[in-house]
């Protein structure tokens, strides 16, 4: 096709040598290399602390397992948690935002590209500070390592009597860095996204992964100040003596779990939205049908926002409160599902009588939905509060939110990549490795955490570094550590798949997937400036528009 | 025909108009930090009373009417400056835009102040008890706004001494006050809080 001689931009071109790319990376503003930096810094973050995960599988796969010490076992849940979080999660929402959002709006960069760089150079200092902690953490004292007080690192564990030398320090500081680079990255996302439309493209036009991407935006901008308040005043306590989490001087350690979860349970949300765009997207083009009720997605999205800033006590049943306390966000709890059930009746609705291809995408997608379904019915059972009391702080715990963010979020984001890939790369991800990865990831991942729900019913505690024999856990762990490998190898053909299809996949063209969005009209990969003349659309399937001018969108919307 | 690397232009509407991204971002910007004081506004409040040993707010906290007389009339000054720079009269719009800065001056040095006394006479620091944690946490991260605002204010008087702020720095300008309405509206809530229910 003659199009795709069009000129490949700075990173294909010959002559360059890898000193002057590496510079080029470190100097960039462009929204679609900072993108591609977020999303490849965060699948690096993500193999890490995916080896920390299988370090502790490993050793819980036996009882009385000397594999790991149970210090060394304590930092690695902790690092394991705040990485996947913080370094992974939030680094992929910013990362497939800045990617997106301006070339699916038709723009030709983010509204504030240098603050877009900023967000980014914070965001991987900030990752680097947290593991640096294994070496720095020390300090003059000689006491601590990286940090081992959980990513929740509840008080009064935290305090300068239970936490010495610096380990704390180093999770607070770091993750304050890449909060600034969330906070930034989530108001340039917005102000693009309201601000950069081109012409003809009202609200109500935009794709959903721009609508998604401005509500978990609004999102990050309400609830990362929880934390980062808290951190501040901990560091307070750490450092000038303050007593905010001091139980002795009339502190209270209540409150910092309130102001945890105030963050932490929109945080779960703002982790999940971003594969609830990606599914919007890939969902109707694979089966070859708009979106079912796209206003009502819309909206079910800004009711997940609003209802999410007000459920965070259901992680604090045990604490103690009140019972009009314990009823009100038990009975909020419950009202998520309503916005979150008909997201998936809508998704189901847009594959009920369309034309599926079972592309890689659509088979991550198709996943998904099974498997966040049942994600969010064990989050229900969690809700109820008495049922909680029973199984609070089990493995049963465990599984249900590696259940939303592994097979809920991870598949999205899995999905995005195989969809995506060719626009970023010009190139197709491989199918037979792709399928060899699906097959064995959802394999491994329903080994591991289907299992692992029954040893949480069973009694056994999170965050022990092994257990006696006898129990009835041993066949249980032993089969969540083996899913544990599989899914290991999964990612291990994703990392090959990323690699070699880099310069040896299937050239895809610009359109690869007949897809109906605006970043399918540019080339693969689109050049600095995106749109050679800025675009006009008349509906929400600009493509098809093009595609099919006998039978336009316009004409019905 | 799929691969078209542009769109036809048979747009009807010419007048395609959307929100300033400037704007829009600093509103993001306010409701982030919105959400920043709202914590330590809820912290302060939750603590009011929890302190085991004095001094309570009631036996060493003043209003601090001055300042808060200096602080509130500098978001009226700087507005006026700002409507002397969109009407082009350079020296009104310098005036004003220095009498901000003195007001925010006067602000800091009157916190200050109070800090000194309450620290060396009042004996009380930010470990004394869960009241000095929570009213110099609070306190002083409004001042740290201050400080930041009144940065900016005294870079842009620099800058347009040489006469390097000109019409096109408009919006700019605007952005900062509003920033600096912010920071004023914030201490209307912190006054609240702190120096009349929680006194």
């Amino acid at each position: 096709m003659a199009t795709q001689e069009i000129a490949l931009p700075g990173l294909k071109q010959p002559g360059i040598s890898s000193i002057d790319r590496l510079h080029g990376l470190v100097v960039t503003v462009d929204h679609k290399k900072l993108g591609l930096m977020y999303v490849g810094t965060a699948i690096g973050f993500l193999v890490v602390a995916g080896l920390m995960a299988l370090a502790i599988r490993l050793q819980l796969a036996v009882p009385n397992n000397t594999f790991l010490e149970p210090d060394v076992f304590n930092r690695f849940f902790t690092m394991h948690g705040t990485s996947m979080v913080f370094l992974v999660g939030m680094a992929l929402v910013s990362g497939f935002g800045n990617y997106l959002v301006p070339l699916m709006i038709g723009a030709r960069d983010m509204a504030f590209p240098r603050l877009n760089a900023f967000g980014y150079w914070m965001y991987i200092f900030g990752g680097l500070l947290l593991y640096f902690s294994y070496l720095g953490a020390p300090g003059l004292a000689g006491h601590g390592s990286a940090p081992d007080v959980g990513w929740f690192a509840y008080a009064p564990l935290t305090g300068r009597a239970f936490s010495r030398g610096h380990s704390t320090d180093y999770w607070i500081l770091s993750l304050l860095l890449t909060s600034v680079g969330s906070t930034v990255s989530a108001i340039n996302v917005i102000a693009t996204a309201v601000s950069l439309r081109c012409k003809g493209m009202t609200l109500m036009r935009m794709p959903l992964l721009v609508w998604l991407m401005i509500v978990v935006n609004f999102m990050i901008l309400l609830a990362l100040p929880a934390l980062s308040a808290a951190q501040i005043m901990l560091l307070v306590d750490r450092y000038l003596g303050g007593h905010f989490f001091d139980t002795q001087a009339g502190g209270s350690a209540v409150v910092w779990q309130h102001f945890f979860w105030l963050f932490g349970h929109p945080e779960v949300y703002i982790l999940i939205i971003p594969a609830f765009a990606c599914v919007s997207e890939i969902v109707p083009v694979f089966s070859r049908k708009p979106i079912f009720g796209y206003p009502v997605m819309v909206g079910a999205t800004v009711m997940i926002g609003l209802i999410s800033t007000s459920v965070w006590a259901h992680h604090m049943f045990s604490v103690g409160m009140a019972s009009v306390g314990n009823i009100f966000f038990a009975i909020s709890t419950f009202t998520v599902a309503v916005p979150t059930g008909i997201k998936i009746f809508n998704w189901l609705g847009t594959m009920y009588g369309g034309r599926i291809r079972f592309d890689l995408p659509m088979l991550f997608c198709i996943a998904f939905l099974f498997q966040f379904l049942i994600a969010g019915l064990t989050g229900m059972m969690l809700g109820v509060a008495p049922f909680n009391w029973q199984l609070t702080d089990s493995y049963f715990v465990v599984a249900h939110f590696h259940y939303t963010l592994v097979g809920g979020f991870l598949f999205g984001i899995f999905a995005g990549i195989y969809y995506w890939y060719p626009k970023a790369v010009g190139r197709l991800l491989d199918r037979r490795l792709g399928l060899l990865h699906f097959w064995l990831f959802t394999i491994g991942f329903h080994v591991t955490f289907d299992t692992m729900h029954f040893p949480g019913l069973l009694g056994m505690p999170r965050r022990i570094f092994t257990y006696d024999a006898g129990r009835g856990w041993e066949t249980l762990n032993l089969i969540t550590s083996i899913g544990a490998l599989l899914q290991a190898v999964a990612v291990l053909c994703l990392a090959i798949n990323l690699v070699r299809s880099w310069k040896k996949g299937e050239e895809a063209g610009n359109d690869p997937w007949d897809a109906w969005t605006l970043e399918w009209a540019t080339t693969s990969p689109p050049p600095e400036y995106n749109f050679a003349s800025a675009p006009v659309v008349r509906s929400r399937r600009p493509l098809w528009d093009l595609k099919h001018p006998e039978d336009p969108d316009w004409k019905y919307e | 025909m799929t691969n078209e690397a542009s769109l036809p232009k048979t747009f009807e509407a010419s007048d395609w108009k959307l929100p300033s991204a400037r704007k829009v971002a600093l509103i993001c910007l306010i409701l982030t930090e919105t959400g920043l004081f709202s914590i330590f506004v809820a912290g302060y409040v939750f603590y009011l009373g929890k302190s085991l040993t004095g001094p309570t707010p009631r036996e060493v906290l003043d209003l601090p009417v001055l300042s808060t007389i200096c602080l509130l009339s500098s978001s009226v000054t700087i507005t006026l400056a700002e409507r002397a720079f969109s009407r082009d009269r350079v020296g009104r719009f310098k005036m004003f835009w220095l009498l901000t800065i003195v007001l925010a001056a006067i602000f800091l040095a009157s916190t200050a102040a109070e800090w000194r006394r309450l620290i060396y006479q009042k004996g009380l620091t930010i470990s004394t008890n869960l009241f000095g944690t929570t009213f110099y946490s609070l306190v002083g991260l409004h001042a740290s706004h201050v400080i930041v605002g009144m940065s900016l204010l005294l870079l842009v008087f620099i800058f347009s001494l040489r006469g390097f702020v000109t019409i096109m720095h408009r919006e700019r300008l605007q952005m900062i006050s509003w920033y600096w309405h912010f920071v004023d509206a914030v201490w209307v809530v912190v006054f609240t809080v702190v120096y009349v229910i929680g006194r």
